[in-house]
Formats: C-alpha cells, sequence, structure tokens
C-alpha cells in the first residue's frame, strides 16, 4: 500500500479494467472533441490520471491526446476542463455509447 | 402519436421516473425520453434501496422489484493502511414483512421501474437524446428537441430528471457549471461470486439477506470520499468515490483507488476469486443545500441529480430523486386539475412541497458539511490513523502496564492532531455540522 504522497500506479491495465463492459459505438460521430490551443492546459494534461477510463494519453512532444474507446459519459472531463474550453462535450446520439449490465 | 402532452420527463433514472409514473397514472398524457438503449442503461448507484420512498410510489413494489438483498446488518469501517476499526449493527428485527432497505443494481431495477411508467399509460421512448427545450415568444419552455429527426415535442411542462451533468438545463441557463470541489467521481466493480460464498463470507442466513458496509478513512488516500462494499444476490458492489477537486489536487487516478481498496487486507479475502464483470464510473453531487439551484421557472421543473438532491453524510440520491421526482409530479397533478397554467408562480409550490418534506430538511441539516469536510481533510486521515494506533496498543498485551497505554493512547491523539486544542475544534466543528 502507498502512502497519499506519492501518486501509485495502476495494477491492471485498462483495456483488461474494461474489457467486460458494453458499448455500442458510433462510428464518425465522437461525442467529446478536442478544441485545441497553442499549448495544452494543466486541467486537459490532469486527465490522464483523471479519466476513470483512461481516455486520454500523452503521446508525441507531450501533447494530450483524447481516443473515447471505453468512455463511460461520466463527464469528469467536462467538469474539469469547463473553464479552458478545451473539450467539446455532448452525449453521444440517443441508443449510442456505454450500456451498463449492471450499474 | 399526439404532438402535444400534458408533461415531457427527461430521463427515465428514479427522478424521472417516479414523476412519468406519478403523473400517467393520475390520468395526465405523458412523454418520457431516455437517451439510453434501455432506462438504466447509463445509470451508477451503490447500490441502497430505501424503501420508503418508492413505497409511497409503487407501494406492491415488493413483489415485482428486481431485489437483490434485503439489509439485515449494518457496518461501518474506519480504515487505515492496514487494519480496520468497524462498527457492526445486525437485527434479525431488520427480518420484517416490509424491510426498509434493499441492495440492487441499476440497471435491471431502472428497466423494471421504466416498465411501471409505461403500464401507467406514459408514452416512453429511449434510444433518443433530448438536445435542447424549446421556448415560445414569452420565453416560457413549452416543449424539447431530440436528436432524432422531426418536429419539436410540446408538452404543457417539461420535467428535467437528466441526472448530474444535466446537460440540456445547463445549456439553457437554467443553472450554473458544476464546481469540481462540488461533485465526487466515483467508480465501482461488480464482482461476481456465488449466492453460497456470499452468504458464507458475510455470515447470511439465506438468499435474501444482505450486508452493507461504508467504508472511511485510507480508502479515499486523504481526499474526501468514502468506500462502499454491498452483498448482492450473486456478486459483490465494491466502490470509493472522493471530490473531484481533490482528485485535482492529488492526481490519483480513481481506478487506482479501488485498486487499493481491493487490495486491502480487511477486504481482499471477502471478495476473493470474484469476477468483475463490470466497471462503471459515475459522478455524484455533493455540493448540498447551498447548490441547489433554481428548481422551477414557466413551463420546467427540476428532480433528483439535477437538482444535486443527494445527502452524503447519509448516503442517500436516490430516494431524494424518487421523492422529488413525486412531489413535482403532485404539483403538476394538483394544477392540472385547478385547471391552472404551469407557469413559474404555480410551479413555485413544488418547492413549498419539498420544504415541508424531509428532503428540505435534511438538505438544510447538513448544509455545511460538504465545506467542513472540505477544509479539513485531516478528519478523514488522522482519526482513522490515530484509532487503528489505539486499538492496537490496548489489545496487544505485553509488559507495558495498562496506566502508561492509556496514557500513551491518549499522548498518540493529541500529538496526532498537534494538540488537544485542535481536537476540541475538530469535535466542535463536526457537532456543528450535524446539527
Ligand atoms: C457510485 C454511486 C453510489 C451511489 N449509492 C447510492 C446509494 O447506495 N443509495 C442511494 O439512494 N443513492 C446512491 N447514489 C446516488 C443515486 O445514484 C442518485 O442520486 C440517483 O441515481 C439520481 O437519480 P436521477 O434520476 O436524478 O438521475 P440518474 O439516475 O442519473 O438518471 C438520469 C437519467 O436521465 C437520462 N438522461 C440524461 N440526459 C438526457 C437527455 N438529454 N436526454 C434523454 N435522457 C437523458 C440518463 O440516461 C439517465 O437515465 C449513488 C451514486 C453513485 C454514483
Ligand atoms: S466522460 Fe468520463 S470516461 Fe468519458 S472521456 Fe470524459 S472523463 Fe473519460
Amino acid at each position: 500500500m502507498t502512502s497519499s504522497n506519492d501518486v501509485p500506479v495502476p495494477t491492471q491495465r485498462m483495456e483488461e479494467r474494461l474489457y467486460t463492459n458494453r458499448y455500442l459505438v458510433d462510428e464518425g460521430h465522437p461525442h467529446v472533441r478536442l478544441r485545441r490551443r497553442a499549448i495544452d492546459s494543466d486541467e486537459l494534461k490532469s486527465l490522464v490520471r483523471l479519466c476513470p477510463a483512461g481516455c486520454y494519453s500523452k503521446v508525441e512532444r507531450g501533447r494530450v491526446e483524447l481516443s473515447l474507446d471505453g468512455c463511460m459519459e461520466c463527464g469528469t472531463c467536462r467538469v474539469v476542463c469547463q473553464a479552458t474550453g478545451e473539450i467539446e462535450w455532448s452525449y453521444p446520439r440517443g441508443g449510442f455509447g456505454v450500456a451498463f449490465k449492471f450499474g | 402519436m399526439s404532438q402535444h402532452f400534458d408533461a415531457i420527463v427527461v430521463g427515465a433514472g428514479p427522478a424521472g421516473n417516479a414523476a412519468a409514473y406519478v403523473m400517467a397514472k393520475a390520468g395526465l398524457s405523458v412523454l418520457q425520453i431516455e437517451r439510453g438503449e434501455t432506462a438504466g442503461a447509463k445509470n451508477v448507484q451503490g447500490a441502497i434501496l430505501y424503501a420508503d420512498a418508492l413505497e409511497r410510489i409503487i407501494p406492491e413494489f415488493r413483489d415485482e422489484a428486481p431485489l437483490e438483498r434485503h439489509v439485515v446488518e449494518q457496518r461501518v469501517w474506519l480504515l487505515d493502511e492496514r487494519s480496520h476499526t468497524g462498527m457492526h449493527y445486525r437485527s434479525d428485527a431488520f427480518n420484517e414483512d416490509r424491510p426498509n432497505r434493499y441492495t440492487i443494481l441499476r440497471a435491471p431495477f431502472d428497466q423494471w421501474f421504466a416498465s411501471k411508467v409505461r403500464e401507467a399509460g406514459a408514452v416512453q421512448i429511449t434510444d433518443t437524446t433530448v438536445t435542447g427545450l424549446v421556448r415560445d415568444d414569452d420565453n416560457r419552455v413549452i416543449g424539447v428537441e431530440t436528436d432524432r429527426d422531426g418536429a419539436p415535442l410540446l408538452a404543457d411542462v417539461v420535467v428535467l430528471g437528466e441526472g448530474v451533468n444535466g446537460l440540456v438545463g445547463r445549456r439553457a441557463g437554467l443553472r450554473p457549471e458544476l464546481d469540481p470541489a462540488h461533485v465526487a467521481l466515483a467508480v465501482k466493480e461488480t464482482i461476481f461470486l456465488s449466492e453460497e460464498v456470499v452468504q458464507e463470507r458475510f455470515n447470511l442466513e439465506g438468499e435474501d439477506d444482505g450486508v452493507v458496509i461504508e467504508l472511511m478513512g485510507d480508502v479515499s488516500a486523504g481526499m474526501v470520499g468514502t468506500g462502499f462494499l454491498y452483498t448482492n444476490r450473486e456478486s459483490i458492489s465494491l466502490g470509493v468515490g472522493c471530490l473531484l477537486a481533490n482528485f485535482q489536487e492529488t492526481q490519483i487516478p480513481a481506478y487506482v483507488l479501488l485498486d487499493r481498496l481491493k487490495a486491502h487486507p480487511s477486504v481482499a479475502p471477502l471478495i476473493r476469486d470474484g469476477e468483475t464483470r463490470e466497471y462503471v464510473a459515475h459522478l455524484i453531487p455533493e455540493g448540498g443545500y447551498d447548490a441547489i439551484p433554481r428548481l422551477a421557472g414557466d413551463g420546467w421543473l427540476v428532480v433528483g441529480d439535477a437538482g444535486q438532491f443527494v445527502n452524503s453524510a447519509h448516503r442517500e440520491g436516490s430516494n431524494l430523486a424518487m421523492t422529488t421526482g413525486r412531489l413535482a409530479a403532485e404539483t403538476v397533478v394538483a394544477l392540472k386539475h385547478e385547471g391552472l397554467a404551469c407557469s413559474a408562480a404555480h410551479l413555485a409550490r413544488y418547492r413549498q412541497a419539498l420544504e415541508q418534506s424531509f428532503v428540505m430538511k435534511d438538505m438544510r441539516k447538513y448544509r455545511r458539511l460538504p465545506g467542513i469536510l472540505h477544509n479539513n481533510k485531516h478528519l478523514l486521515t488522522t482519526y482513522p490513523r490515530a484509532i487503528s494506533q489505539a486499538m492496537q496498543s490496548f489489545l496487544r498485551v505485553d509488559d507495558v502496564d495498562k496506566r502508561a497505554k492509556e496514557r500513551r493512547m491518549l499522548g498518540q491523539f493529541r500529538q496526532a492532531r498537534g494538540g488537544w486544542r485542535h481536537i476540541f475544534m475538530d469535535a466542535l466543528k463536526m457537532a456543528r455540522a450535524w446539527r
């Protein structure tokens, strides 16, 4: 067990964690989009750790990338980046997106 | 389908379902719109169902609803890294004809509740997202737009049971954005075991009895948050949630907290060999009374999480959702019968009904709690650790005399908080928040 000071690392890969979830992907209609600025804000960068589905990752030259695979439509990224305007967030079209079996 | 309804309800969670059911049952023409492929497909809860709120809407629900187990034992555990100090309360009195609390799984439960809404006569469409409100020239809300082709859908009143994100109301400017300090992010796994194993591990007599555990202390790694472990018929719901503002500060991923919890020595044996069949995440409104937005206007009402109706001190949400949904519906039904318009002035009766019910009384009672916890995070870490230390020295039998032990325990408490004055102040603050 780690103390609260250093940030612990996950014990499982995100794909495995999300493996049993059900989705209906709306090809070509992403419900969350990035509106990039010259430099990514700290808020946007923080989503790499905050998004519970690991949809945000840091790729080349430290820029944040978004891949909506596994998105659970929680709204965390929407709330965190509301002030920076870097995220355009809406619900998927009716019937698409995550479909919880148990909730 | 007639294009004009007495009421349109956005959402088929407990708030929307309660509102739609009560209005349809009273003979109003109701259209309910849900974005999921079924009701419940987007919804998350622990989940404890409080019977009273539902019983007031559907008295015979126990015969039909998909319930998991009724709660015969409540545990509250204070965790530190390796221990838990616990309070257990089990009573045979909970084995009554009409139990007060049940565990449920929200997806099947919401589907059942939504089926009751259809039975009551409401028109229900799923797979459809409401994208905006329609207003007339006087700025009154007269209907909604959806992501389906076709003309706007019109009604005398729109009941917004759209949950915590509440995009429709937010975009229409009916309420401000969520503050990260006023909303928690929770993650949860549903871990399957056999019915017998659940019963064995929790000392349960039968397939209907259940145990629920609320977890505090180290579970939130110093953030304002709590965890839970609830027994379902053949699964365990295990989850943890903390304020989003705290996640931003610590940068700890929520699923890492959940992993830590699963590995905790007090929790691991309870879920051993279980199979996780779902991992979910959801926000919880935690701003309390002061974060409650405007609840009614010309042609619209807000119910449930969209109106911040969660009592985090008592982990109540779904019951407040159902009760606000019912009271909103009863307001609309009364106006119909009296031949009155659904204007802001008339719909203000909804707020009055809430004030007279337990809903606003409880929300007001804990008004100070969110702020106090947010500004005093040590309450959630220092004390559990100090209590664990005290239990250790108390229980270990060695050659230290008992008086010396007591002195040491008190000393540890004082040290943990940097003096008695601080401990006294903490107690005072908590007492005030609870008053
Ligand atoms: C992890 C967790 C544990 C919890 N534990 C408990 C507990 O043990 N006991 C308890 O009482 N409460 C608990 N709660 C709180 C409880 O789940 C909520 O208070 C309750 O679900 C609120 O109900 P609601 O109907 O207002 O919102 P929701 O249940 O969120 O329902 C909103 C509905 O509206 C739909 N919707 C939203 N926008 C649109 C749109 N634009 N168009 C069409 N449809 C839309 C959604 O798909 C959804 O079906 C918990 C919450 C969480 C996250
Ligand atoms: S909505 Fe939630 S799960 Fe989806 S990308 Fe945003 S933070 Fe991640």
